[in-house]
C-alpha cells in the first residue's frame, strides 16, 4: 500500500500536467511502510513524450535531502501522456536492472483522459503487482 | 588514497549493510575495481564485461556525474565523496 498525503498527491499530478507534452517524473521519499512524506519533482532528462530519465544530479540531491530528513527514496513516479497508468515494457525492464530496489513503489499517472489517473505498482523480477493507494487528507501525528 | 563511497540500497547487503565504505584509487575506475575486490558480490553489477560503466548505474564524484567528466578515468583525490545510484528511467 502506498500512502500519499493529499498535498503530495496534488503535487505529483501538478508536476505531471506541467510536464506536458512530455512525460514528467520525480521521486518519492518516506518510510518502509509506504508512507510518503516528501516528493521530489525532477527534470525528465530524456525530454520525451515516450521516455523518461530522472535527472541524475537531481536524483543525487533528492537522495541526500531524504537522508538528512531520516527518510529514504522509496519510489518513482512518472506520467504516461497517451496510455494507461500501467507500467510499459520499458518500465518493467528498467525496474529489473541489478541496482533496482525491489522495495520501490512505481507510481504511474495517466494523462490520456480529461482527469488524470494515478496508480501504484510493485515490480519484482519482472512481475507487476498493483497496490492500493490511499490519499490522506490528514496525516496522523 | 581512500575515498568514501556511498552505496545504493541494493548493494549494501554485499558490504555488511553499510551505507558507505572506504575504497582506494586515483580514478573512478580504480575505486570501483577496489570496491569489487573488497566486496566481490558487487562485481558485474557496476561494470560491463567490456569494463565500461553499466548504463543503469550513475556514479558521481562529489556533485558531478562522471559521465560528464572523464567517466572511469575521472580523477579522485583524498577526501572526495563518490556516490553510486541506480539510473532511474522508463517509458
Amino acid at each position: 500500500m502506498l500512502k500519499l498525503p493529499a498535498a503530495i498527491y496534488t503535487q505529483i499530478l501538478g508536476h505531471c500536467l506541467g510536464g506536458l507534452p512530455d512525460e514528467a517524473c520525480g521521486l518519492i521519499a518516506g518510510d518502509g511502510e509506504g508512507q510518503v512524506s516528501v516528493c521530489y519533482p525532477t527534470t525528465n532528462a530524456a525530454a520525451s513524450a515516450k521516455l523518461y530519465t530522472v535527472d541524475p544530479l537531481e536524483h543525487l540531491r533528492a537522495e541526500r535531502d531524504a537522508e538528512s530528513l531520516g527518510l529514504e527514496i522509496i519510489g518513482v513516479f512518472h506520467s504516461h501522456t497517451h496510455t494507461d497508468a500501467y507500467p510499459s515494457p520499458t518500465d518493467v525492464e528498467q525496474a529489473s536492472t541489478p541496482l533496482s530496489n525491489p522495495q520501490w513503489h512505481y507510481v504511474l499517472v495517466s494523462l490520456r483522459d480529461t482527469h488524470p489517473t494515478l496508480r501504484s505498482y510493485r515490480i519484482v523480477d519482472g512481475q507487476i503487482d498493483e497496490e492500493s493507494v490511499v490519499v490522506e487528507s490528514h496525516v496522523a501525528g | 588514497m581512500p575515498v568514501e563511497v556511498r552505496l545504493p540500497t541494493v548493494l549494501r547487503s554485499h558490504a555488511g549493510g553499510q551505507a558507505s565504505v572506504s575504497a582506494n584509487g586515483s580514478t573512478i575506475g580504480e575505486v570501483l575495481a577496489d570496491l569489487t575486490r573488497s566486496y566481490p558480490g558487487m562485481s558485474g553489477q557496476l561494470l560491463t564485461d567490456e569494463g565500461d560503466l553499466h548504463r543503469f548505474v550513475n556514479v558521481y564524484v562529489n556533485d558531478d556525474d562522471v559521465r560528464y567528466l572523464d567517466r572511469l578515468d575521472t580523477k579522485v583525490t583524498d577526501g572526495d565523496s563518490v556516490s553510486i545510484l541506480p539510473a532511474v528511467a522508463g517509458g
